[in-house]
């Protein structure tokens, strides 16, 4: 049963048309990833998601709830990380943190979140002392102090150094191991690959693809290129006669293999039978970095 | 409220670590009291005051203070960060609305004017022969109404003003009216009487503080102006008041 269903959204700023038409299902559990290039839509998607904009058309509902008409039972059961708002300057993380989780009625140990976050050592640094990528992680833990079923974060690792990404995703990943769904907008290929579930792939204010991970990227470029040295003489035939093989050809020593699919396990279950080793054995495919530029035309971010 | 005790309780330790605010609020009209108080010529009654000493004449002036910096100065730029800066915005999104914060605000302005007040009056009384206000209703009335008007005028402001830049740009000025048509930066005997006339109809109403304390019965027709302002500016502000 879907716990987000965003039916023909719609939603426009005067004349501008921030989103044309967008329609998704996130499944309870799930990670769903939105992704596309800079002012494709996606915050303002999201935020009509946590009620925060009123669409101009199409149908919002969450946990079975309407974000604007329940918004008071919603906003105990949605945590909310946006992708622009900071705190007063004066403001203690440790302050923050609990007066965030006094205003939920069964909040997680603020004290917990601190430490799983890596602020342990901030607790008691006003807001303003704090880097880029420490006020990133106090965000995302406010939204996450609420013990919600959703949390929708906006932009989650931004201006995140590499070692805190990692650690952030390792964060989100036990926040859906507790059964937490999560709507997250992002610009990085390598966090949608490793977290998300499913992914939209949003530009212009539409949705122009909405797959896994892998199923976008085989949708957009399904070959599959194989280079290797075998380690004894090799009948082209018994590679190119496999149904997911559709070319073998020859470099130099190198036997280059395009096929689809699983088609690193069937060639490589061949080499096994006929007692041949592959060395130098490389896989090319599309990455999903790939599939976005296929998709959108623009180079994503980073 | 759980949610509203918390977020006053953070706002409050907010507003005392923004040293500078409390210290013009609150402790500088004390200071002014005690330092025009020591001279003895100042506690002597003359004819240019109505009768009064200078610091009889010129404590509500002070008061002014407090009420300017609490009402149209931190108030509404305050509350323009916070919407700049999404802190308003990000409340929305939790079980606490934004208006608990805006609240808050409220009260800590209430609660530094009423501090104020008080401490101007108790020390004044023990120390500098200011007498207690002779009409205490008229006195609390000129006091609440004024205030009112004031906070209603930094509402405004705050709903007008998108950015702390714009809020800072209209607020400055405001508050420098509001100082000098109080009698503050000059006493007002030495003011021409046209803008005397004028800061008795000037939020928060000097004229009506200063007959409430040192004489009788504040005039009517002060109070119903500063009433009248309090409701137009407040009902302005609530309509255009944005939390984002
Ligand atoms: N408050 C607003 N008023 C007017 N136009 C807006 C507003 N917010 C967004 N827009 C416009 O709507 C479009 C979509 O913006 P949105 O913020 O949803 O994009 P986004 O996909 O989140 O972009 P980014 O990756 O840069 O965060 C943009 O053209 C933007 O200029
Ligand atoms: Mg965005």
């Amino acid at each position: 049963m879907p716990v987000i269903e965003v039916t023909n959204l719609h939603k426009r700023y005067g004349e501008t048309v921030a989103v044309d038409d967008v329609s998704f299902d996130v499944a309870a559990g799930e990670i769903f990833g939105v992704l596309g290039p800079n002012g494709a839509g996606k915050t303002t998607t999201v935020e009509c998601v946590a009620g925060l904009r009123v669409p101009d058309g199409g149908e919002v509902s969450v946990l079975g709830l309407d974000p604007r008409r329940d918004a008071t039972r919603l906003r105990q059961l949605v945590g909310v990380q946006l992708q622009e708002s900071q705190l007063p300057d004066r403001l203690r993380v440790a302050e923050a943190l609990e007066m965030y989780a006094s205003f939920y009625r069964d909040p997680t140990d603020p004290a917990r979140l601190i430490d799983e976050l890596g602020l342990g050592e901030k607790r008691n640094t006003p807001y303003q002392k704090l880097s880029g990528g420490q006020k990133q992680r106090l965000s995302i833990a406010l939204a996450l102090v609420g013990n919600p079923k959703i949390a929708i974060l906006d932009e989650l690792t931004t201006g995140l150094d590499p070692q805190a990404r990692r650690d952030t995703w390792g964060l989100i990943e036990r926040v859906r191991e507790r059964g937490v769904t999560i709507l997250l907008v992002t610009h990085f290929m390598e966090e949608a690959e490793r977290l998300c579930d499913r992914l939209a792939v949003i530009d212009k204010g539409r949705v122009v693809a909405l797959d896994s991970p892998t199923g976008l990227v085989s949708a957009v470029a399904p070959e599959q290129r194989i280079r290797f040295r075998p380690s004894a003489p090799l009948d082209d035939r018994l590679l190119a006669d496999l149904p997911q093989v559709s070319a073998v050809t020859r470099s130099g020593t190198q036997v280059v293999v395009t096929g689809t699919g699983d088609v690193l396990h069937a060639v490589t279950s061949v080499l096994a039978r006929n007692q041949i080793i592959a060395a130098d054995l490389r896989l090319e495919q599309a990455t999903l970095d790939d599939a976005f530029v296929e998709l959108t035309g623009h180079r994503p971010a980073e | 409220m759980h949610a509203f005790g918390q977020i006053l309780k953070i706002e409050t330790r907010l507003y005392l670590r923004d040293l500078a605010a409390p210290l013009i609020t609150i402790v500088l009209p004390l200071l002014l009291l005690t330092v025009f108080g020591m001279i003895p010529a100042l506690r002597e009654s003359n004819p240019d005051f109505g009768d009064r000493s200078f610091i009889q004449y010129f404590a509500p002036s002070l008061l002014v203070i407090t009420l300017a910096m609490a009402a149209v100065n931190i108030l509404p730029t305050v509350l323009a960060t916070y919407r700049e800066r999404g802190v308003l915005r990000r409340l929305a999104t939790t079980p606490a609305s934004p208006a608990a914060l805006l609240a808050a605000q409220l009260v800590i302005s209430l609660g530094t004017i009423l501090i104020s007040a008080v401490l101007l009056i108790v020390v004044g009384r023990l120390a500098f022969d200011v007498p207690l206000p002779r009409h205490p209703l008229g006195f609390a009335l000129a006091l609440v109404l004024g205030t009112a008007a004031l906070l209603a005028l930094g509402l405004l402001v705050a709903a007008v003003a998108p950015t702390n830049k714009s809020a800072q740009a209209i607020a400055v000025p405001l508050f420098m009216l509001v100082m000098f048509f109080g009698g503050v930066y000059l006493p007002r005997f030495m003011l021409p009487n046209f803008l005397v006339r004028i800061g008795d109809y000037t939020p928060p109403g000097v004229q009506a503080l200063l007959d409430a304390w040192t004489t009788d019965a504040p005039r009517p027709l002060h109070l119903a102006i500063m009433a009248v302002i309090a409701v137009l500016a407040g009902s302005a502000a609530a309509k255009l008041f944005r939390w984002e």
